[in-house]
């Protein structure tokens, strides 16, 4: 999971692009709290064949679910 | 000098901070004016400066611009804010002669990097041949700067972002991508090869390209700054009531910073861009990554030049020895279908 409320893009994406290149992981879950962190971190996962879910969890939180495709 | 890092003061990069323009059109509404015969230019068609003619071969060019720091240099901060200030009279056909700084500096800042911001507006200026004339400073927690200026343009030779017309042939005067490359370099995911390059861009006076287009029969300009280079050129086509064929080849978009729109190193300005302009563009088959360049908000962009189709030649070739970076882009057509903008894959 990487939690990245309360953080302005780029750095969510950023951080989520590490986890993706430490772990190479099936699924992350990613939290953040911005439209554009949504949008940035769905353009990187695409780019790497992860297909993404997004939930606004909470007034203008969103949960990413990041899986590989 | 102390060592400070300029950008980590700022919130929004550069243009980035600019108000949407979505939202800057409903907050002109309904505001009272005057109307005045002379003024040539006004808010109406936010365009890229007001124009007030003064007498038959005289009309006076007004704009101003400033935002908060775009690069961690301070002279390269302030010679950008200058260069992007300028720029707005270059774009009418104009040519600025007095300017006013408009800064803001946070209590804490040093006196030695204060003043070289300053070094670096009156550079640009000096060498536009226009004078600094005076300024207003406030303290903020953010710094800012940019100038007010004034320039001067013959009220027949203004040249306006409206106004192409179908068989106009479209130039633009510097690559795409500087929003990118300043939203990565917060992170650390640009080179410093490409970093300098775009840069030196932002610093590029677009007066190069505006001695050249005074010459030629140019029937509209704007400068491709914070609403990128589609949100500027939807503005050209819907005032003119045209349609733009654009090749999106034919656009230098800097090599790396396509790689980071990929990877979703993207502004915040892009997306609002987009929700703006995207509503007057046939995207094509384009990819998605190139599509976002040609929203990237551009600080201190070039000039997107519509030139008469009979001129077009000539003034490329004379634009290329001036402007070695300037592209041709695209044509103007009459306005048949549905979108303002179609882009196109030439390759």
């Amino acid at each position: 999971m990487v939690d990245a409320r309360g953080l302005s893009c780029p750095v969510p994406v950023v951080m989520v692009q590490k986890a993706v290149n430490a772990e190479k992981p099936n699924e992350l879950e990613v939290l953040v709290d911005a439209m554009v962190c949504v949008e940035n971190i769905t353009r990187y996962a695409s780019s790497q064949g992860y297909t993404v879910d997004v939930k606004e969890v909470d007034g203008g939180e969103f949960l990413m679910t990041l899986k590989k495709a | 000098m102390e060592d400070i890092k300029l950008t980590k003061l700022a919130n929004c990069a550069g243009c980035g901070a600019k108000v949407g323009a979505g939202v800057l059109s409903k907050l002109l509404e309904d505001l009272q004016v005057h109307n005045d015969p002379n003024l040539l230019v006004g808010f109406d068609k936010s365009d890229d400066a007001s124009v007030y003619k003064v007498s038959d071969d005289l009309a006076l060019v007004q704009t101003v611009d400033f935002f908060p720091p775009i690069a961690d240099d301070p002279f390269t901060f302030g010679a950008i804010a200058a260069t992007n200030a300028l720029s707005d009279v270059y774009a009418m056909g104009g040519e600025p002669k007095l300017a006013l700084n408009i800064m803001a500096v946070p209590k804490n800042m040093p006196q030695d990097a204060i003043h070289e911001i300053l070094k670096g507006g009156y550079s640009k200026v000096y060498e536009a041949g226009a004078l600094i004339t005076g300024g207003h400073s406030i303290l903020d927690e953010e710094p800012k700067y940019g100038l007010a200026v004034t320039g001067f343009v013959h009220p027949e030779k203004l040249i306006r972002n409206i106004g192409a017309k179908p068989g106009d042939v479209l130039f633009l005067t510097k690559p795409l991508g500087m929003g990118i490359i300043t939203t990565a370099a917060k992170v650390d995911m640009v080179s410093h090869k490409t970093y300098n390059y775009a840069l030196n861009l932002m610093m590029t006076l677009n007066k190069g390209a505006r001695d050249v287009m005074v010459k030629y029969r140019v029937h509209a300009c704007t400068d491709v700054t914070g609403f990128g280079f589609l949100g500027h050129a939807s503005e050209m086509a819907t005032g003119s009531n045209v349609e733009l064929h654009i090749d999106v080849d034919n656009i230098e978009l800097i090599d790396e910073a396509l790689k980071l729109a990929a990877l979703g190193i993207l502004p915040e300005g892009m997306y609002r861009n987009r929700d703006f302009a995207s509503k007057y563009v046939d995207h094509g088959d384009v990819i998605l990554s190139k599509q976002d360049m040609l929203y990237d908000p551009q600080t201190s962009g070039g000039l997107l030049i519509a030139v008469d189709k009979e001129d077009a030649d000539e003034f490329y070739l004379e634009l290329k020895s001036n402007v070695p970076c300037a592209q041709k882009v695209g044509v103007v057509k009459e306005k048949l279908g549905d979108s303002y903008i179609y882009l196109h894959n030439t390759k």
